[in-house]
């Protein structure tokens, strides 16, 4: 709760500031709002408390809060020269990034299927203006229709399906909903299976997964680079900590049921995922199928239900949340510079800029799944989840498309290391550089020790 | 446990040291490959050859996972760990001549590389293989795609999907036995004690079998490897035909055997068909080369067929002459390589027709050479011979037949060897031969201490044999007595 109230509060004073043209003063009020917020976050750990039947703090909720905010930190020292030279209004940046923020924070910890609309609606509402925040621009105006469009759609989707559970169970609570499950095993209301699918394909939506993906190519390519960076990353993040705590919680005693309609949706989203970002020849928008193709894997742990199931998850979005901010960071670096996202324009990028390179190096290996980067444990964690009943052949339609993923994210680090290019310096800011230090660096430790985030839930 | 922990961790810390040396990263590596060759032979002094793991490191790692640093050194092991760290600072002082760009990077990868082989050569945790096995393979695919010669992207993009598409299906096979294992670890004990159906040891054979096939390679997952020794610069050529290949076959020894008895009981026969396929397929290839290059890297191919024949056979002497085998063909092949790199050196050309003659001008390459040569061909008194001898043997216990045509081997091999060795070094100079320089300074250095190595062992190969025999025994009791509690 305290979480939630502090990034509200920081939203509101980053919109006084921004009133007071008191630009300097963003960053810093932002980040300390932010930290305490993560503060907030320490220390509630361990405890389980319930708000006002909406809201659950438990570990799960808080763990994934954790990486929000930290992914969303990590985005705003990305911010530094990156706002201010698209707009003048940079105090709404900042305050709509929040307001999203605090959403999401509601949809990690939801209790009450209200808060999830609630939550995602916060968040999304947001999204579609920071899409659309280049206002003079085609193509981000583009992606915010879209996005607005898309969006509005799945949320009724979602509302549909929410409106239909209620209707069988007689409650928005998630325990009540687990609790009807299983006293009436035999004799569940016919119209709460509609519900479960409806929801299904709203939470599908809102992550991108097949087939209801086709709004976040366009979207991410035309949308500014750090919102895709924000919406590819932690926005993802949130929506699959919503979908695991209503899937893996309240309606797993229907797994048999939902799990099929699943199967399709994850074979689906990891083959058009891989083999569309084969073809890219823009980096950005390959992050963006490689995104959807991440978005399979993840759904991985929805398949087999374990206690681990979360911190599966954890695991797997941390690795790709920071890998993800790397790539995008190194974009931004190089889009400045060269005024293009296409493959070409990383050409011998290696060669005047050692640091850069390596740590993007590190994010393509960690996102391909090397070992010892985080990426493969996450990876190696969604294999074992599913292995755990057998299901060989998913595994092994999986790994089949594992190796797609090799061919199109080695194709940056043949650019930087072995084509031969302009050798152009990039001017990489201080903040830049310490997001993507620490970005490798927890990137490679917890592809050397994943104990450390492995029994956080 | 200690000194088995510096030996793998310490080219590690030297890669590190390295890659922030600069210009003295030649003799910062090479200082350090010496410093863990000393290591590996101490090691091997106070090494006892009976079956026992020694120098055992077992700490928790990823506990929750069941996966822990579980290593150790047993007899099998020893060898390759010797292998690996004889021919590291070989092939960094091979590099001397040359000037590569960047090379704190290049000699960084390849300290970092050594550590991977050795993880592979001694973990015992398979979790912990696997992750050796590719840590072994990423600097390798940089130093073959960074440095490495014409067309190299496309040829080591083919290369890697293919490794990395074999390791993922063992990824796969190992995740089915963690499973499997009611004790939910890693632990190579735990699961050879595995009772696995003959159904599950089918499947499980190929899931490892094709990965180790594919880095041996043996026909038909071979397609990668011509290409890439080519375009490779020589020290990755070497990295990859004299150690890395051998994880291939060491894979198969220490995993593939002992795990699933009946499933390479059951599908023996296709593999050795398939080795001796490969042995006869890539040595008429070999024939045909204009390049001095790809016909050695054919010869490799044929060499290793036979290799896996005789693992495959099950028998001590199959299995002992793949031991002694595995060591002299790394030898070899790195002498091979490093010949012929001179010469590129000197010449710009490795085409077989625009050579000839060169012994007349570098008489000490001719004999350094020949010695290469003729271990290679497996002549008597040569390292090689031994080896072949042995496999041979073993293959025969399984099958006349089989002997017969593996036996081809050597004859071909004599043949296409000796003309490429007339064509290259003996009859008349041409213009481009004639200024042809001797080898000096390091080459001779290098090319001496291999030359010694092919005699001593091939005069006296008794401690190598010793040093195996133990563990290969010990071993194929094993196998042998896992066979017959499953019939």
């Amino acid at each position: 709760m305290n979480i939630i109230i502090t990034i509200s509060i920081t939203a509101f004073l980053v919109l006084y500031a921004g009133l007071f043209k008191a630009n300097k003063a963003l960053l810093p009020l932002t980040v300390v709002g932010l930290l305490t917020a993560l503060g907030f976050t320490f220390c509630a750990w361990g405890g389980n408390a319930v708000h006002y039947g909406m809201m659950q703090t438990d570990n799960f909720a808080l763990a994934f809060s954790g990486i929000c905010i930290v992914g969303t930190l990590f985005i705003f020292l990305l911010t530094q020269n990156y706002f201010h030279s698209k707009s003048d209004n940079i105090a709404e940046y900042y305050a709509l990034i929040l307001f999203a923020l605090a959403g999401m924070i509601m949809m990690v910890s939801y209790k009450n299927m209200a808060m999830l609309f609630v939550g995602l609606e916060i968040m999304s509402v947001s999204l579609y203006i920071l899409a659309g925040i280049r206002k003079k621009d085609f193509a981000s105006n583009e992606a915010s229709l879209k996005y607005f469009l898309m969006g509005a759609f799945s949320t009724g989707f979602l509302l549909f399906g929410i409106t239909l559970i209620y209707g069988a169970t007689g409650s928005f609570d998630l325990d009540k909903i687990e609790a009807y499950l299983i006293a009436n095993p035999q004799t569940i209301s016919p119209i709460f299976y509609p519900g479960v699918i409806l929801m299904m394909i709203g939470l599908s939506f809102k992550v991108g997964a097949a087939p209801f993906h086709f709004w976040t190519p366009d979207v991410y390519e035309g949308s500014p680079s750090l919102i895709t960076a924000f919406m590819s990353t932690v926005v993802k993040t949130a929506g699959f900590a919503a979908f695991l705590r209503l899937f893996a919680g309240a309606l797993s005693p229907l797994h048999e049921f939902w799990m099929a309609p699943l199967l399709v949706i994850v074979c689906l989203t990891l083959f058009i995922g891989n083999v569309t970002a084969l073809f890219q020849k823009n980096f950005k928008r390959m992050l963006a199928y490689s995104s959807i193709s991440h978005a399979g894997y993840l759904l991985f742990s929805l398949i087999t239900l374990t206690p681990q199931s979360g911190s599966n998850v954890l695991v797997y979005a941390a690795a790709y949340t920071f890998a993800s901010i790397i790539a995008f960071a190194v974009l931004i670096l190089v889009k400045q510079k060269t005024g293009s996202d296409s493959f070409e324009s990383f050409n011998g990028l290696g060669k005047r800029n050692p640091l850069v390179a390596l740590c993007l190096t590190v994010a393509m290996l960690s996102l391909a799944g090397i070992p010892l980067t985080a990426g493969f444990i996450g990876k190696y964690l969604m294999f074992l989840n599913v292995m755990k009943e057998y299901q060989i052949l998913l595994v092994a339609f999986a790994i089949l498309n594992a190796l797609v993923g090799f061919y199109y994210y080695f194709k940056v680090i043949v650019a930087m290391y072995f084509k031969d290019g302009a050798e152009t310096e990039l001017s990489t800011p201080v903040q830049y550089k310490v997001v993507l230090l620490i970005s490798v660096v927890i990137t490679i430790v917890i592809g050397i020790y994943p104990a450390i985030i492995l029994n956080l839930i | 446990m200690e000194q088995l922990l510096l030996l793998i961790f310490l080219p590690l810390a030297g890669a590190v040291i390295t890659a922030f040396s600069g210009k003295s990263a030649k003799i910062i590596s090479t200082v350090i490959a010496v410093i863990s060759l000393g290591l590996a032979l101490f090691m091997a002094c106070s090494f006892i050859p009976d079956a026992s793991t020694q120098f055992e490191a077992n700490l928790p790692w990823i506990s929750d996972l069941g996966i822990r640093f579980h290593a150790g050194i047993d007899g099998i092991s020893m060898l390759v760990v010797l292998l690996t760290n004889i021919l590291i600072p070989i092939i960094i002082l091979s590099s001397y001549k040359h000037d590569y760009k960047n090379p704190s990077a290049f000699y960084a990868l390849i300290l970092f590389m050594q550590s991977g082989l050795l993880l592979v050569f001694t973990s015992m945790d398979a979790f912990l293989f696997y992750i050796g096995w590719e840590a072994a393979l990423i600097p390798v695919y940089f130093i073959c795609a960074f440095w490495g010669g014409k067309d190299r992207i496309r040829i080591n993009m083919k290369f890697f999907v293919y490794t990395i598409a074999g390791s993922l299906f063992m990824l796969l096979g190992i995740i089915y036995l963690y499973l499997q294992n009611p004790a939910h670890n890693f632990d190579i004990n735990a699961f050879y004690a595995l009772n696995l159906d003959s159904y599950q040891q089918g499947w499980l054979f190929w899931a490892f079998f094709i990965a180790f096939a594919i880095k041996m390679p043996i026909f038909p997952f071979h397609t990668w490897q011509p290409d890439t020794y080519t375009a490779a610069p020589t020290q990755g050529t070497m990295l990859l035909s004299g150690i890395m290949l051998k994880m291939g076959i060491y894979g198969v020894i220490r995993w593939l055997l002992p795990i699933v008895p009946q499933g390479v009981h059951d599908w023996a026969n296709v593999a050795i068909a398939l080795s001796i396929i490969g042995i006869v397929y890539a040595s008429v290839i070999a024939f045909t080369q204009k390049d001095a290059k790809r016909l050695v890297a054919y010869s490799s191919i044929a060499h290793v067929g036979l290799i896996s024949a005789g693992i495959f056979a099950l028998n001590q002497q199959g299995m002992q002459g793949a031991m002694v085998q595995m060591l002299s063909h790394g030898i070899n092949v790195v002498g091979l390589f490093f010949v012929l790199d001179i010469i590129y050196a000197r010449l710009k050309t490795n085409k077989i027709e625009d050579l000839g003659g060169i012994a007349k001008v570098a008489p000490q390459l001719a004999i350094v050479f020949l010695i290469i040569v003729l271990g290679t061909v497996a002549l008597p008194g040569t390292n090689g011979f031994i080896g072949e001898f042995l496999l041979l043997m073993g293959v025969y216990n399984y099958g006349i037949w089989a002997a017969a045509i593996a036996g081809l081997t050597i004859i071909f091999g004599a043949v296409y060897m000796l003309r490429m060795y007339q064509n290259v070094m003996l009859g008349k100079t041409n213009e481009l031969t004639i200024s042809f320089t001797d080898i000096n300074g390091t080459e001779k250095l290098v090319l001496y201490i291999i030359c010694a190595l092919i005699i001593v062992l091939g005069v006296y190969p008794k401690p190598l044999l010793h040093l195996t025999e133990a563990s290969v025994q010990h071993l194929l009791e094993q196998v042998n007595q896992k066979l017959n509690t499953v019939n």
